[in-house]
């Protein structure tokens, strides 16, 4: 059965271990912890990676071929906060502000599930369209700005800076800026540029992804503790929620004209939750909001259940949307 | 001989650090003419605050009069306090040169 050989082989593979690794040694009271200048140096090597190569990508490529797969992008990164955030008040009974933060999340995107999830079709040489990551600073901006302004429309009380701050927050956050930078010095430098620097960007990607994941699962484990405080029907959210997204996504997928790896990739990314640019606007913009809940849910859970579980059967969802509407 | 020195007072800040740029323009606007800041770490009424996952902590101090200390407090407890992890604490001490500061 080809989901089982996949779910198999991603289990092993080492970005995985490597982030199992970090979160057991630290459950069990060892010190793993990278330095601060080190997480930094990498999270920014990675992002930059991604938008490097993925404007190398689109320079060789039709224009035309990101309309549609940027729109359903864009209807995803707006739909998915919309119900999230019905969902947490209606059925879980949250209040405005946790609603909104957990729903901005949710509709944002992990930078690092996304890579993940291209090393995962790369490690069974399936094609993928090199425009995606210009998807992922898509789908970053206006989940969380739709997000928060449910909030607030809620009753939530806002910080001091507010909506405006926290789109500051996300739209000059390192991520976005990152990945949009680096695809505009892919497209301007195109192949023959990017050769020079293929040794550093390429060839090392992997290595340091595993350094990165490591600390990951660092810090999700030191954040565990919280889950108590999240509670069942959270959790229960935390791994219902990718399903159904990415179960959306790879409906959208052919339709909008991506390849199987494509849509598997696009999958992903509205099954994944973020947890380095949507708390940091969520805490400025919903200060009533409660980190414990969005980063138990989205660290510990979300992410988790994604880079195990999630990319072989995304895989799949991909695969079979594919077969049904390709 | 004695160096002259004038009483201050010393307010010290401590907030996670995603707060810094809007502390620095309170204190500004509270009209605090200059300011320390370094990196810390702690643990208090909100939690261990110590990785840069988190946000990690500032610590702010800063030399001003009487009123200026009391319209940072004020500015603090109104906008911060709520729902933040923040600190303050005021000291009297004692400066040379202390126009520079009043």
């Amino acid at each position: 059965m080809e989901f089982g050989a996949a779910l198999a082989a991603n289990l092993t593979s080492p970005p995985v271990l490597a982030f199992a690794l970090g979160f057991l040694a630290t459950a069990l009271g060892a010190e793993l912890k990278l330095h601060e200048a080190l997480y930094d140096a990498l999270s920014v090597y990675l992002l930059l990676a991604i938008g490097l190569k993925g404007g190398v990508a689109i320079s060789v490529a039709e224009a035309g071929a990101l309309l549609w797969p940027a729109l359903a992008a864009l209807a995803l990164g707006t739909a998915i906060p919309l119900w999230c955030y019905a969902v947490l008040r209606r059925l879980l009974r949250l209040g405005a502000a946790d609603s909104g933060a957990l729903a901005a999340h949710y509709g944002s995107v992990s930078a690092v599930t996304f890579v993940a999830a291209l090393q995962f079709l790369a490690a069974r040489g399936v094609p993928a369209e090199g425009f995606l990551p210009a998807l992922v600073a898509l789908l970053e901006v206006p989940a969380i700005v739709v997000a928060i302004a449910l909030a607030r429309a809620g009753g939530a009380a806002g910080g001091g800076g507010g909506l405006r701050e926290a789109l500051h927050e996300v739209v000059f956050g390192r991520s976005v800026v990152l990945l949009v930078g680096g695809l505009a010095i892919g497209v301007l430098t195109g192949e023959r540029g990017y050769a020079a620097v293929k040794p550093l960007f390429s060839d090392l990607f992997l290595g340091a992804l595993v350094l990165f994941l490591l600390e990951l699962g660092v810090v999700a484990a030191r954040r565990r503790g919280d889950l108590r405080r999240a509670g069942a029907p959270l959790v229960a959210f935390a791994v219902i929620a990718p399903i159904v997204h990415a179960a959306l996504a790879s409906l959208l997928g052919p339709l909008v004209g991506l390849s199987p790896g494509g849509t598997m990739v696009f999958a992903t990314l509205a099954a994944s939750a973020s947890y380095i640019a949507a708390p940091a606007a969520v805490r400025l913009a919903l200060p009533e909001a409660s980190p414990s809940l969005y980063l138990a849910s989205s660290l510990v859970v979300t992410f988790p259940f994604n880079l195990a579980l999630g990319l072989p059967l995304y895989d799949a969802f991909a695969r079979l949307a594919h077969r049904l509407l390709g | 001989m004695a160096i002259h020195t004038v009483p201050v007072q010393r307010v010290t800040i401590v907030a996670e650090s995603l707060l810094e740029e809007r502390l620095l323009k309170d204190l500004e606007a509270a009209g605090a003419r200059g300011y320390t800041l370094t990196a810390a770490r702690g643990a208090g009424a909100r939690g261990v605050r110590s990785s840069e996952w988190e946000g990690g902590n500032v610590r702010i101090e800063t030399l001003v009069s009487d009123a200026v200390a009391q319209r940072l407090l004020e500015r603090l407890a109104e906008a911060y306090f709520p729902h933040y992890a923040v600190v303050a604490w005021v000291e009297t001490v004692e400066v040379v040169r202390g126009d520079r500061y009043v």
